[in-house]
C-alpha cells in the first residue's frame, strides 16, 4: 500500500497525462494502428531531441531551455546544405559539419550566461532563447543575401532580402530516415534513425560512467563539495550546457529532414517548446532524468497531441477548442511538473524539520520526567 | 568624476546605451524626414497604454518574488472585466468603472491563487511563473470559446458563439482616456486623461509602497529574516504584492485596450509580461529593487525606441530591421538583468 | 604510539586580522604517530591556526602570517587547500563534505576516482576515462578496514546515520596517497557516545600504523584518553603543551578558561525579588543550537547570562522565546504567557530581541538607518505612522522616524553620515548599536542580547556593555544576555548559566571559580558523572 502512494506520489505528472491521455482516446475517434504508425514517426523524429535535455539536470541546471541555441545552429546547417544544393545524405552530413562547431559555440556561450545566472538558470535559458531569436532573425534576414551571398533562388525571400520564412527541405528531406526503411505490417520503421537513437542512448549510457559524467552528477547535487574536492565547478557547467547544445543540433537536423519543411524563425522554438514537455511528462524532474524518462515522455506527450485537440474538438463541438487545447497542455505539463517538483521539495524540508522537532520534543518529555 | 563612474556601474551600460540610441533616434527623425510632433504624441500615448502594466510589477519586484513573468494572470483579469461589462451592455465611463470594478474582483481572487501557489514553489519561482502564465492564458483560450458570450459584436459570426479574436471598444469606452481633455501642442496631441489615469495609479502605488504593509513589503523583499523578526508574515506580505501585482495588471491591461481600441483575447496576452518587464529593467530596477521612477523613465524609453525605431529605421533602410532591434533589446536586458551579480551586502 | 621522529613543527606562528592579534607566537611539534588534543575556547584561534596549516586563501588575503611550518623537516607554505593536500594533511571539517546521493565509495573517491582510460581520453582529455567502480571500491574497503569501522561501500550518504558519515570523511582522507597528518575538527560533536568511542578507537589504530592526528574537541575526557599530548590556545596564545599522562579534565578546564585575574565586581544593580521571565522545559529546534530541555528563572531588573560553547543550544534559547524557530514548552514574561512560534506576539509582550546574525537577521543592509531603527516598531507598535483619511490606512511618519533614528545616533554616539545612511556603510561596531537602537526603540521591559559583541573592535565593545549596563541601571530593563565570551558575562551579570548539549549545564555567580565554568562547558558538570573524579 505504501509502495502504491509512494509510487503514484513520484509519478504523479506522468499518471495524471496518462489518464488524459487514456481518456482522450476514445474521444478523438482515431484507430489504434493510425495512433502507432504516428507515434512510430514521431519518436524516430524528436526522441534525439529530448535527449539533449538529460545532462543539464543531471549538472542540476534544471531544463536546458537554452538548448534552442543548439536548434538554431541545426537549422543554420541545414540553409547552407539546402543553399548549396547538396542532396540527401550528404546535405545532413554538410548540414551537421556546419551546426556542430556553431553550436559548440553558442553552447560555450549560453554556459557561460548561465553561470552568471546561479539559481535561475531556467528563467534565464528560456530568455536566452528569445534572445537568440534576435540574433538569428538577424542573419537570416539581414547578413544572409548580404555578407553571405545566397546561391538558391528557392532560399531566398521573394523580395530579395534574407532566407525565406518558409524553407522546403525537399532535397534532404527523409535523408537518414530512407537510407533503410523497413516496413512491419502497416507501419515503415526507419532503421538508421532508430540506430543513431540507440547509438544516443549508449553514448549517455557511458558518459554517465565517465569521469566527466560523474563530475556533472556530484556538481548536480552539491556544488561547493564539489569545489572543495576540486572538481572545476564553472568548466563542468559548461560542458554540460555545450554537449546539450550540440545534442539538440543534431537532433533539430534529424527532427527536420523528417518533417520536410521548416519555418525558418519559428521552428527552433517549436524544439524548445516541446522537448521539456516531454521530459518532464516522462517522470523527470528539474533535479533527476533518465533515459526511461525520455522514452515515456516522447511517447506520451506524443499521444497527447495527436488525441487530444480532436477529443476536444469533438467534446466541445469546436475545432479551435481542440487548437488551444494542446497548446494548453504543453504549457500545463511544464507548469505542473515544475510546481509539484517545488512543491515536494518544500514538503519534504517540512518534514524533515518535523522529524527533528519531534525528536526534541520527545527527548525534552524524557528529560522532564527525569 | 568618481560619482559619474559609480553612477554609470549603478546605473549600467545598457541602460545608458539604449538612452544614446533614443535620443539619437530623436535627433535623426527630422533628418530622415519623419515628423517628430505625431511620433512625440506617439510615445506618449504609447507610454500611456504600457505604464500601468509595467508599474504592475512593481511590488512583486519590492516584496521579492522577483520579475513577475506571470502577468499574464492580472491580464486575464483585465479581459474578463471588459469582455464581462461590454457583455452586459455597458458603454462610457459607466462601461469603464464596471470593467474596473469587475477586473478587481477577479484580479484579488487570482493573484491570491497565485501567490499562494508562488508561496509554495519557492526557488525557481519566475519559471513557474512564466509557465503558470502561458498556461492559464491557454486554459482560458478554451474558456473564451465556451463561455456562454452571445452578444453580437463580441462573439464570432458564423458559429454565433466564442469571441472574436479582437472585439472593437469603439461603441463602449475606446479611447474614452485618451480623448478626456485632450489637447495639441505644436501638432503633438496629448492624450490628457491617460496620462492622468496613469499618474493615478503611479500615485495610488507610491503611497501604497509607503503604508505599513507596504514597508513591511520592502522589508521583506530586502531581508526576510529581518521582516520575520520585526513581527511580519513573509507570506502575507508576499501574497499581499502578488494581489496587487495581479490587479493592477488586470487595470493596466483595460487602459491598453481603451487607447487601442481592441479587446484582443486568446493568445494575445501570452507574451504581454516580457516587454513589461523589459521596460521596467531599462528603467533602472533590478530582479530585487524598482521604484516609481525606474516605471516612468523605463516605460517611456522603451516605448520610445519601440515607437521610433520603425519609423526612423524603416525610412531609411526600407525594412523590418526595428522588429529585430525589438527582441534583442527586450530579451538582452532581462538577460543583463538576471545575469548581473545582485549586490550581496558585506 | 609516538614513534618519536618529528613530522610537523610548527615555529613562531602569528597572525592578525586588521590590527586584532588572534594567534602569537604559537610554537608546537607533532611526532609521526602522535596524537595532539587541542583545545581553547571559541575565538582562542583554533580555527585560523588550522585555516594556516591548510593554506586557506582567506590567510593571504588577510595579510598572509608570520612564523614557519616545517613538514617532515623541509619548510612549506601552502598556496591553497591542495597543495596541503598533496602534502599529506587531510582534515575533516565540523560540516560534512559529502554528496548526498553517492554511495560511500563515490564519496571517498570524491575528484580521486579509479579511471581506466579509453580512445575518447586522446581525442578529450582525461576526463572521458571510464571509472574504474571495481578498483574505487577496493581502496573504500582498504580504508574503511583501516579505520576498523564497520561501513556499507555501496551505501548511499542520504541513507546513512550521522556516525557512519563522520567515518566515511575520515576514510576519505586516510584514502589519500601518503597521507601523514590528520586534522579532526569536532569529529565528535554529531556522534553518539558509542559513535565517539569507536571513532576513539580508530585515531588509535590509525596512530599505530604512523598517521599523526590533530585531533580538536570540546569533549575534554576524550581528548585525555586518546591524545599523547596536550595543546591548550587561549587568546591567541599557547597557555600549556604537555603530555597527556597525569592531567585531569579539571586541569585542563582551568587552563582553557584560565584567567586568574578577578573579574573586577562591576557595579550591578540591584534587582528585584520577583521572578520577571519564566522558562520551563523550552525545546526550541533551531538548526546547530537545537534547545533540548532547558528551564530558568531570570528576576526583575537582573542581568543573566548565558554561556556555553558554540553548537550546544545557547543562541537557540532567545530566537525560540522570539519564535524564530519553532520552539516548545512554557515561557512566561511578568506572569504573562508568551505565545512561542509568534514573532509578533512575543513582540508584543515588552520583549526585544538582539540577534547574533547582524547581517543576517538584525539588519535591513540596504537600507537606511531610519528605516532599521524604526521599522520594528512600526511593525509590532503601530508607531511611527500618520493616519489617512481619517485612519483608513496610514502612511510612514518619515519625520517620527528621522527624529527616532537622530535620537539614537546621540545617545548611542553612532557613527555616520547621517540618518539616510544606508546599514551596510557602516561598521560592525556601530551596525551594533543600530540593532540595539532597534531593540530599545520597542521600549521593552525584557531584552535579550545575543553575542552582542561578536566580530566588534574594542572601543565599541565597551561602549555596547556599557550602554546596556546604563539601560539596565537607569530604566529597570530585565536582560537575558548570550555570549560566547565568558569573561564578558562574568564582568556583566548577576548570574551566569551555562549551556551544554542543549541544557542548562549550571548557573554561577559571576564570582565562582572560571575552572568551574570550565568544566560545565566540558559537560562534566554536578549533573553529569564523567570521568571527573
Amino acid at each position: 500500500m505504501r509502495n502504491v502512494k509512494s509510487f503514484v506520489a513520484d509519478n504523479i505528472v506522468t499518471l495524471i497525462f496518462l489518464t488524459i491521455t487514456i481518456i482522450a482516446i476514445p474521444f478523438s475517434g482515431l484507430s489504434g494502428s493510425y495512433i502507432i504508425s504516428n507515434l512510430i514517426d514521431r519518436f524516430a523524429r524528436s526522441s534525439f531531441l529530448v535527449f539533449a535535455l538529460i545532462l543539464p539536470i543531471m549538472a542540476g541546471m534544471g531544463i536546458n531551455f537554452a538548448m534552442v541555441l543548439g536548434a538554431t545552429a541545426g537549422q543554420i546547417g541545414l540553409i547552407f546544405a539546402v543553399d548549396h544544393n547538396i542532396m540527401g545524405t550528404e546535405g545532413l552530413i554538410l548540414a551537421t559539419l556546419v551546426g556542430i562547431p556553431l553550436s559548440v559555440g553558442l553552447g560555450w556561450f549560453s554556459g557561460q550566461v548561465l553561470n552568471r545566472a546561479r539559481g535561475r538558470e531556467m528563467v534565464t535559458g528560456f530568455i536566452l532563447g528569445y534572445f537568440m531569436d534576435g540574433i538569428y532573425q538577424f542573419f537570416g534576414l539581414y547578413i544572409m543575401g548580404w555578407l553571405i551571398p545566397i546561391r538558391t533562388a528557392q532560399v531566398m525571400q521573394i523580395d530579395g532580402g534574407g532566407v525565406r520564412n518558409t524553407l522546403a527541405l525537399e532535397s534532404v528531406r527523409g535523408g537518414l530516415d530512407k537510407i533503410v526503411s523497413l516496413k512491419v505490417g502497416p507501419f515503415s520503421i526507419p532503421v538508421v534513425t532508430f540506430a543513431v537513437i540507440a547509438v544516443l542512448c549508449l553514448f549517455i549510457i557511458w558518459f554517465r560512467r565517465t569521469k566527466l559524467g560523474q563530475d556533472m552528477r556530484a556538481i548536480g547535487q552539491e556544488q561547493g563539495i564539489s569545489h572543495a574536492a576540486g572538481i572545476n565547478v564553472d568548466r563542468t557547467r559548461i560542458l554540460a550546457i555545450v554537449i546539450s547544445t550540440v545534442l539538440a543540433c543534431i537532433g533539430q537536423i534529424i527532427y527536420l529532414q523528417n518533417l520536410g519543411n521548416m519555418f525558418t524563425y519559428t521552428s527552433q522554438r517549436q524544439a524548445g517548446y516541446y522537448a521539456a514537455a516531454a521530459i518532464l511528462v516522462g517522470g523527470a524532474t528539474v533535479s533527476k532524468a533518465s533515459i526511461k524518462n525520455v522514452f515515456i515522455g516522447v511517447f506520451l506527450v506524443h499521444a497527447l497531441y495527436i488525441t487530444t485537440p480532436l477529443a476536444g474538438k469533438a467534446l466541445f463541438k469546436s475545432a479551435m477548442v481542440g487548437q488551444y487545447m494542446s497548446d494548453f497542455i504543453n504549457y500545463g505539463i511544464i507548469a505542473s511538473a515544475l510546481v509539484l517538483h517545488a512543491w515536494k521539495n518544500k514538503r519534504a524540508a517540512d518534514l524533515a524539520r518535523a522529524g527533528l522537532r519531534m525528536s526534541a520534543e520527545a527527548q525534552a518529555a524524557a528529560g522532564g520526567v527525569a | 568624476m568618481s560619482s559619474i563612474k559609480t553612477f554609470i556601474a549603478d546605473f549600467g551600460w545598457p541602460r545608458i546605451i539604449i538612452a544614446l540610441f533614443l535620443l539619437s533616434l530623436f535627433v535623426a527623425a527630422p533628418i530622415v524626414g519623419v515628423d517628430l510632433g505625431a511620433s512625440i504624441g506617439d510615445v506618449l500615448n504609447r507610454f500611456g497604454q504600457n505604464a500601468i502594466m509595467v508599474l504592475a510589477l512593481v511590488p512583486m519586484v519590492q516584496s521579492g518574488c522577483g520579475l513577475n513573468f506571470g502577468l499574464p494572470i492580472g491580464i486575464l483579469a483585465g479581459l474578463l472585466g471588459s469582455t464581462i461589462t461590454m457583455q452586459l451592455g455597458l458603454t462610457g465611463l459607466t462601461g469603464l468603472l464596471v470593467a474596473i470594478l469587475i477586473t478587481i474582483v477577479f484580479g484579488v481572487i487570482f493573484g491570491y491563487l497565485y501567490g499562494k501557489l508562488l508561496n509554495n514553489v519557492k526557488g525557481e519561482e519566475m519559471t513557474i511563473a512564466m509557465y503558470v502564465g502561458f498556461s492559464a492564458v491557454m486554459l482560458f483560450s478554451i474558456l473564451w470559446l465556451v463561455l456562454p458570450f452571445n452578444k453580437a459584436d463580441l462573439v464570432m459570426g458564423y458559429a454565433g458563439e466564442g469571441l472574436r479574436r479582437s472585439i472593437a471598444l469603439e461603441d463602449y469606452w475606446g479611447k474614452l482616456l485618451n480623448n478626456f481633455g485632450q489637447f495639441s501642442i505644436g501638432g503633438t496631441p496629448i492624450p490628457t486623461g491617460l496620462l492622468l489615469f496613469v499618474g493615478l495609479c503611479v500615485f495610488f502605488v507610491y503611497v501604497f509602497m509607503r503604508t505599513r504593509t507596504g514597508t513591511a513589503m520592502t522589508a521583506v523583499g530586502s531581508n526576510p529574516d529581518f521582516a520575520r523578526a520585526s513581527g511580519v508574515s513573509v507570506e502575507r506580505m508576499r501574497t499581499v504584492s502578488t494581489v496587487v501585482s495581479t490587479v493592477l495588471g488586470g487595470i493596466g491591461i483595460l487602459a491598453y485596450q481603451q487607447s487601442f481600441g481592441w479587446v484582443q483575447v486568446y493568445d494575445a496576452p501570452l507574451f504581454m509580461a516580457f516587454p513589461a518587464v523589459s521596460a521596467l529593467l531599462i528603467g533602472g530596477a533590478s530582479v530585487t529593487k524598482a521604484s516609481m521612477v525606474n516605471v516612468v523613465l523605463g516605460t517611456f524609453l522603451f516605448q520610445g525606441i519601440l515607437t521610433m525605431t520603425p519609423s526612423v529605421i524603416n525610412n531609411v533602410l526600407k525594412n523590418e530591421l526595428s522588429e529585430v532591434i525589438r527582441i534583442i533589446v527586450t530579451n538582452g536586458m532581462i538577460i543583463y538583468a538576471l545575469t548581473r551579480k545582485t549586490k550581496v551586502a558585506k | 604510539m609516538s614513534t618519536g621522529t618529528r613530522l610537523l613543527s610548527l615555529r613562531g606562528i602569528s597572525k592578525e586580522f586588521y590590527g586584532n592579534v588572534v594567534l602569537e607566537d604559537i610554537s608546537f611539534d607533532l611526532d609521526r604517530g602522535q596524537i595532539i588534543g587541542l583545545v581553547g575556547e571559541n575565538g582562542a584561534g583554533k580555527t585560523t591556526l588550522m585555516r594556516i596549516l591548510f593554506g586557506m586563501p582567506v590567510i593571504a588575503e588577510t595579510g598572509g602570517f608570520n612564523g614557519t611550518i616545517e613538514l617532515d623537516g623541509q619548510p612549506v607554505a601552502f598556496k591553497t587547500p591542495f597543495d596541503a593536500l598533496d602534502a599529506g594533511i587531510g582534515m575533516v571539517h565540523q560540516e560534512f563534505s559529502l554528496i548526498p546521493g553517492f554511495s560511500t565509495t563515490e564519496n571517498i573517491a570524491l575528484n580521486r576516482e579509479s579511471l581506466k582510460t579509453n580512445f575518447a581520453c586522446d581525442i578529450f582529455g582525461k576526463r572521458m576515462s571510464v571509472l574504474d567502480r571495481v578498483t574505487m571500491r577496493e581502496r573504500a574497503v582498504k580504508a574503511i578496514h583501516t579505520l576498523g569501522v564497520k561501513l556499507d561501500p555501496d551505501m548511499l550518504v542520504s541513507e546513512m546515520p550521522v556516525g557512519h558519515k563522520q567515518f566515511t570523511e575520515i576514510a576519505r582522507e586516510i584514502d589519500r596517497k601518503n597521507v601523514k597528518l590528520l586534522v579532526l575538527d569536532e569529529p565528535t560533536a554529531v556522534l553518539t557516545e558509542t559513535e565517539a568511542e569507536v571513532l576513539l578507537s580508530s585515531m588509535r589504530a590509525l596512530a599505530a600504523q604512523g598517521i599523526s592526528i590533530i585531533f580538536i574537541s570540546h569533549r575534554l575526557h576524550e581528548i585525555t584518553k586518546v591524545a599523547d599530548k596536550i595543546v591548550v590556545l587561549r587568546d591567541g596564545k599557547i597557555v600549556k603543551d604537555v603530555p597527556v599522562a597525569g592531567v585531569s579534565v579539571q586541569d585542563i578546564a582551568a587552563w582553557m578558561v584560565g584567567r586568574d585575574v578577578k573579574t573586577k565586581a562591576a557595579h550591578l544593580s540591584v534587582c528585584k525579588d520577583s521572578v520577571y521571565l519564566n522558562v520551563e522545559h523550552l525545546w526550541v529546534d533551531m538548526p546547530g543550537e537545537t534547545v533540548r530541555d532547558v528551564s530558568f528563572q531570570v528576576m526583575e531588573g537582573e542581568i543573566f547570562g548565558i554561556g556555553g560553547l558554540a553548537g550546544q543550544g545557547k543562541l537557540g534559547i532567545a530566537n525560540g522565546v522570539m519564535g524564530l524557530f519553532p520552539a516548545g514548552g512554557q515561557v512566561t514574561v511578568g506572569g504573562q504567557d508568551v505565545i512561542l512560534n509568534n514573532p509578533h506576539a512575543a513582540l508584543n509582550s515588552d520583549i526585544a530581541f538582539v540577534s547574533e546574525d547582524r547581517r543576517g537577521v538584525g539588519l535591513l543592509l540596504d537600507e537606511s538607518l531610519e528605516w532599521n531603527i524604526a521599522f520594528t516598531a512600526m511593525q509590532a507598535k503601530r508607531q511611527h505612522l500618520i493616519p489617512v483619511l481619517g485612519g483608513l490606512f496610514s502612511v510612514r511618519d518619515e519625520k517620527s522616524m528621522k527624529a527616532l533614528a537622530l535620537e539614537y545616533i546621540e545617545s548611542l554616539e553612532i557613527r555616520c553620515t547621517g540618518p539616510r545612511q544606508r546599514a551596510k556603510e557602516l561598521s560592525g561596531g556601530n551596525q551594533q548599536k543600530i540593532c540595539l537602537a532597534k531593540a530599545f526603540a520597542l521600549k521593552p521591559k525584557l531584552l535579550f542580547v545575543s553575542e552582542p559583541t561578536r566580530g566588534i573592535d574594542v572601543g565599541a565593545k565597551a561602549i555596547v556593555l556599557e550602554t546596556l549596563r546604563a539601560y539596565n541601571r537607569d530604566y529597570g530593563m530585565t536582560i537575558v544576555m548570550i555570549s560566547s565570551e565568558l569573561e564578558e558575562l562574568r564582568s556583566i551579570c548577576h548570574r551566569v548559566a551555562i549551556v551544554d548539549e542543549g541544557k542548562i549545564a549550571g548557573i554561577l555567580p559571576p564570582t565562582a571559580d572560571v575552572a568551574q565554568f570550565g568544566l560545565l562547558m566540558s559537560g562534566l558538570g554536578a549533573g553529569k558523572n564523567g570521568d571527573a573524579a
